[in-house]
């Protein structure tokens, strides 16, 4: 795997070879701002729907490991 | 053989508040915000971060954090972006945060003595249950996530280094609170976790500039518990210092219950959250539409400016003028007192200094977290009595009995005073002479203490004249005429 | 019973419409041979048809479509070729899906596709490789390679596919169809099983450009539940050009040159079908796009980077695989995501973690950030000066199964013709122009962002005088 990947590295690295001096970096492709939804309540799913996917139902939500145990 | 001096060591603090919006849906779709709901109903692709689903911004909380950022005085950006934060954790769905970096809603700003350095906008994590027997994550085997909470919006607003004590710490807060209150844009209850203060806290040489190595603070829920915490923290770092031992940068977690600090086992694996910007949303550009629409729906006053009019048009002391000004309760009661006296033929309009000696009396008597407006005392009702004891007609004394009458059983304080007896014994009437004289006869030592020149022995000689006159008379009255006969 | 799957879509819906054929009779004759298929073409098959209620009436008369995997079909497997979803069924419908299926194309089925689209050659799935229909020995190409072999082998009349990094384009020009990829923001993301937030787009892969442009006229809109998409201005048109008069080729030396990489036979089949385009009309030149040489690099930063952060929900907690559920939280978090990403998929979130940890962000996830910039600039300017620019898609035609699987590097050379169109968001279309040794050609078509119709009215007249004839991948 990291054999693979330094490989991938090396030919990516190329680009650290371009003058990209002031050139501002892409953050959004299309030239959209403030995609805004009013603040009106929508359906939510229902829980047993939703719990249906669930690994480990438990007490109504989604049982994992605790956290804090080691 | 010289010791160096320890030097004196000086607390800076900085705070960071997160606070939950009340919109009606979440930051990023449109599930309606929980209140102790059970489990698991407010859920839908987005806040529960299935496959495929895609997160659209709350115009409204955009809103609410631009009034936020109005009122604490801030720029607005003219264009912020939000960005994924990276961590993993049962209680964070995506396994990343929707929140802001380095282009945050609002920066700069100030209220009262505390800079602010930015205010952003985020989604709130799931909530997290475990079980076991304390309910408490250490000890716990097995933990259940509710989805309810996350998504929730909220508004992070990060404080300068600024506060300089643990006093500050809690009352700083509490004026945000206030003003936060005010604008409506949250119930801003720390036991409901609609506001939640973490500390960072350091301190450094008196008189040095640099900064010393923060600690953090989370999860107090008062601020009581706040200042108390901040005072352990400080008194823990100056004694490591003292030892000649570094304070190291950790999280902690204080308990009121012992006055204790223990390091939290941090919640994410690594600090570094891989900042990036979000590629499922655009960027919010503050335009002035929305700016104008955010500043038409703050209110008319904030507290800081309450504050600022009590003091300088009214004349009310700058501690009083903060109170009244940061509880608003007591400031509205204050300005219905003020209202109801005046304009009627029978009745001066009250000082307002006067009246505010009152208000804190009443609070007293019906205990420091009440609303004076749910008492038995009638804003005008108050005015009268401050306004008869500026006049003299009753005297401090007495006032003070008749406010805990008026707290009883509401009402008139005129006819208080009048049923109870407890107008005001003057000069002019008969008999306060005769007890001034009683008074210097039933104690020659203290007399003569007065007459070559020892002010403090006139104490026992009022007391006794405020006694048999059963506090009725004026004590600056009583005082004069002591002198007076002693021939001062 | 074969005449019906001989018949593009656009040609089954007139049938239909005309009441020649019954939506049900099309239906049920697709979904036994995608039931029945020897390529691994698909992951799901519908049991039954549905109903022909009213089917007629809709844009689309019924004819059904084949979905890529990674589309939420609700109630229906949408798994994006992973293990780590296996057998997940989704709350919701993609909402491209939805708008297909509400203009009266049913789900056929789900095809098979490379693990969370990463892949050119659809060997990375976890149900196992797809075969091209022409030499079920070599591969259909990928990510989208379910549904490019379904289309081609005639166990579809059409699919949906994604194009990340020509995810769509590429088994399109190995499976001898048409594949299309709309230009950034025109079809809603929404439902679609993220790969890269920034790039990934919907689109069509069928036998010809006319069904094509049927599928996209009802997929793309604005989609409230989608910020970043878009509404598309003006209507998608059916093509009908016959000639390219008037319209300017550009030739991109830094991809096409000598020094490309691509394979002589598909080499030839472009420069034919260059010559075939000025024939029609066409004025061709070279056109420069500098930064070109780039894209694969700046691409394969970019869209790991995205992924590594998209992927990071398939933690065991609400759904998917879980292994060591009986350990610590973070065994739980580790195995699951051993055992259940492949190795492809592993490749690149550590390369994305990497691109965008602290210390390096500025070198890579950054510099590719400005790469892009220049990408779209060096696009933005050829098309001051070019209707459309014009590559081969893909440097080689559909290679033996296994032949590049153990060389990433080389796999992802596979995508360098694509993936500078997927990075400035522009639209692009890869039609059949060939054959080479007996496999398909692809020849590739971009245009300048919501230039759909155009670039399906050029297309289609180069289709129509390239005479390209696919049915013998339907025997």
């Amino acid at each position: 795997m990291s054999a693979e990947l330094s490989k991938v590295l090396d030919h990516i690295e190329k680009i650290s070879e371009l003058d990209l001096d002031g050139v501002p970096p892409t953050s959004h492709v299309i030239d959209v701002v403030n995609a805004l939804r009013p603040d009106e309540p929508e359906p939510s799913l229902p829980r047993e729907v939703i719990l249906a996917a669930a690994p480990e139902p438990l007490h109504d939500g989604f049982g994992v490991p605790s956290p804090g145990a080691a | 053989m010289g010791v160096p001096p320890v030097p004196d060591y000086e607390p800076v603090i900085g705070l960071e508040i997160h606070v939950q919006l009340s919109t009606r849906t979440k930051m990023f779709c449109g599930c309606r915000l929980s209140f102790n709901d059970p489990p698991n109903i407010h859920t839908c692709p987005t806040c529960l971060g299935l496959p495929g689903a895609l997160p659209v911004v709350n115009a409204r909380a955009i809103h609410f954090g631009i009034m936020i950022g109005l009122a604490l005085g801030c720029e607005i950006a003219e264009r912020s972006l939000f960005h994924r934060k990276n961590y993993f954790y049962p209680d964070l769905p995506k396994g990343y945060q929707i929140s802001q970096y380095d282009v945050p809603l609002c920066r700069g700003g100030r209220l009262g003595d505390v800079r602010i350095h930015r205010v952003h906008l985020e989604e709130d994590a799931a909530k997290l249950n475990h079980l076991g027997a304390s309910g408490r994550i250490h000890g716990s085997d097995r933990s259940w996530v509710d989805f309810n909470r996350g998504g929730t919006p909220l508004v992070e607003i990060v404080t300068e280094p600024d506060l300089r004590s643990p006093e500050q710490a809690r009352e700083w807060p509490a004026l945000l609170r206030t003003t936060l209150r005010q604008l409506g844009v949250s119930d801003v209850n720390m036991e409901e976790g609609s506001l939640r203060v973490d500390a960072n806290v350091s301190v450094r040489p008196v008189g040095s500039t640099e900064l010393g190595t923060k600690t953090e603070l989370k999860n107090m829920n008062s601020f009581r518990f706040l200042e108390r915490g901040v005072r352990a923290e400080i008194s823990r770092q100056i004694g490591l210092l003292e030892h000649g031992e570094p304070v190291m940068q950790e999280t902690l977690h204080y308990d009121p219950a012992g006055d204790t600090l223990t390091a939290l086992r941090s919640k994410e694996e690594a600090h570094d959250y891989r900042y990036f910007p979000e590629p499922d949303l655009v960027p919010v550009v503050a335009t002035e539409g929305m700016i104008a629409a955010a500043r038409a729906d703050l209110p008319a006053e904030l507290p800081v400016e309450r504050a600022a009019r009590y003091e300088n048009e009214l004349g009310l002391n700058a501690d009083t003028a903060r109170l009244f000004a940061f509880r608003t309760e007591l400031g509205d009661y204050f300005e219905r007192a003020l209202a109801a006296s005046g304009g009627n033929g029978e009745q001066r309009q009250v000082d307002p200094v006067e009246l505010s000696n009152w208000i804190p009396q009443l609070v007293e008597r019906i205990g420091s977290d009440s609303d004076p407006a749910g008492s038995n005392v009638a804003p005008e009702s108050l005015a009268r009595l401050a306004t008869m004891v500026k006049a003299k007609e009753v005297s401090r004394d007495a006032a003070r009995e008749v406010l805990t009458r008026l707290v009883e059983e509401g009402g008139d304080p005129r006819k208080i005073v009048e049923r109870e007896g407890l107008g005001a014994i003057t000069a002019e009437d008969d008999g306060l002479g005769e007890l001034v004289d009683r008074a210097i006869a039933a104690d020659p030592a203290a007399a003569d203490q007065v007459r070559s020149g020892n002010m403090k022995a006139i104490g026992p000689l009022v007391g006794y004249v405020m006694r048999e006159t059963k506090g009725r008379a004026d004590g600056g009255e009583i005082t004069r005429l002591i002198r007076d006969r002693l021939g001062l | 019973m074969s005449g019906l799957i001989d018949l593009t879509a656009a040609a089954a819906a007139e049938r239909i419409r005309a009441r020649e054929i019954a939506p049900a009779e099309l239906f049920e004759a697709y979904r036994a041979r995608a039931a029945d298929n020897d390529l691994n073409a698909y992951t799901w098959v519908a049991d039954v048809s549905p109903a022909d209620d009213g089917y007629a009436e809709t844009p689309l008369a019924g004819v059904p479509i084949a979905v890529k995997d990674l589309f939420c079909t609700e109630g229906v497997p949408s798994q994006s070729g992973s293990k780590i979803l296996e057998g997940y069924r989704p709350p919701y419908t993609a909402t491209v899906v939805a708008k297909l299926a509400q203009a009266g194309a049913p789900l056929l089925g789900k095809t098979n596709q490379d693990e969370f689209a990463m892949g050119s050659s659809n060997e990375n799935s976890g149900f196992g490789p797809v075969f091209n229909p022409w030499d079920r020995s070599r591969v259909p190409g990928g990510s989208s390679g379910g549904s490019a072999a379904a289309v081609a082998a005639g166990l579809a009349p059409w699919a949906l596919g994604t194009d990340t990094g020509g995810s769509i384009r590429q088994p399109a020009a190995l499976c001898g169809i048409v594949g299309l990829k709309p230009t950034y923001g025109a079809c809603s993301r929404y439902g679609m099983i993220a790969f890269a937030s920034s790039l990934d787009q919907a689109g069509p892969l069928t036998r010809d450009v006319t069904d094509a442009a049927l599928i996209l006229r009802h997929a793309v809109g604005r989609d409230r539940r989608d910020s970043t998409s878009l509404e598309f201005p003006g209507e998608i048109a059916l093509p009908s050009a016959q000639e390219l008069k008037g319209i300017r080729l550009g030739v991109p030396e830094e991809l096409t040159g000598a020094a490309g990489g691509i394979e002589p036979g598909v080499r030839e089949s472009f420069e034919a079908t260059v010559a075939l385009a000025e024939r029609l009309g066409a004025s061709v030149e070279a056109c420069r796009l500098p930064h070109a040489p780039h894209a694969l690099s700046a691409y394969y930063l970019i869209a790991p980077a995205e992924a590594s952060a998209n992927l990071a929900r398939y933690d065991a907690v609400r759904y998917g695989l879980r292994v060591g559920g009986d350990a610590d939280l973070i065994t739980m978090y580790s195995r699951t995501r051993e055992v259940g990403f492949g190795a492809e998929v592993k490749r690149r979130i550590m390369l994305g973690t990497y691109a965008l940890s602290s210390g390096y962000y500025d070198a890579y996830y950054g510099t590719a950030q400005k790469v892009r910039t220049k990408i779209a600039e060096d696009f933005a300017t050829a098309f001051e000066r070019f209707d459309f620019i014009v590559t081969p898609t893909s440097p080689c035609t559909a290679f033996e199964l296994g032949s590049k699987t153990d060389d990433p590097l080389a796999m992802y050379l596979n995508d360098f013709l694509a993936v500078p169109m997927s990075l400035a968001g522009i639209a692009a279309i890869s039609i059949p122009s060939g054959l080479s040794e007996g496999l398909p050609v692809g020849f590739q078509l971009a245009g300048p962002a919501f230039s759909e119709s155009r670039l399906l009215d050029a297309a289609y007249a180069l289709e129509q005088a390239i005479g390209f004839d696919g049915s013998s991948a339907r025997a």
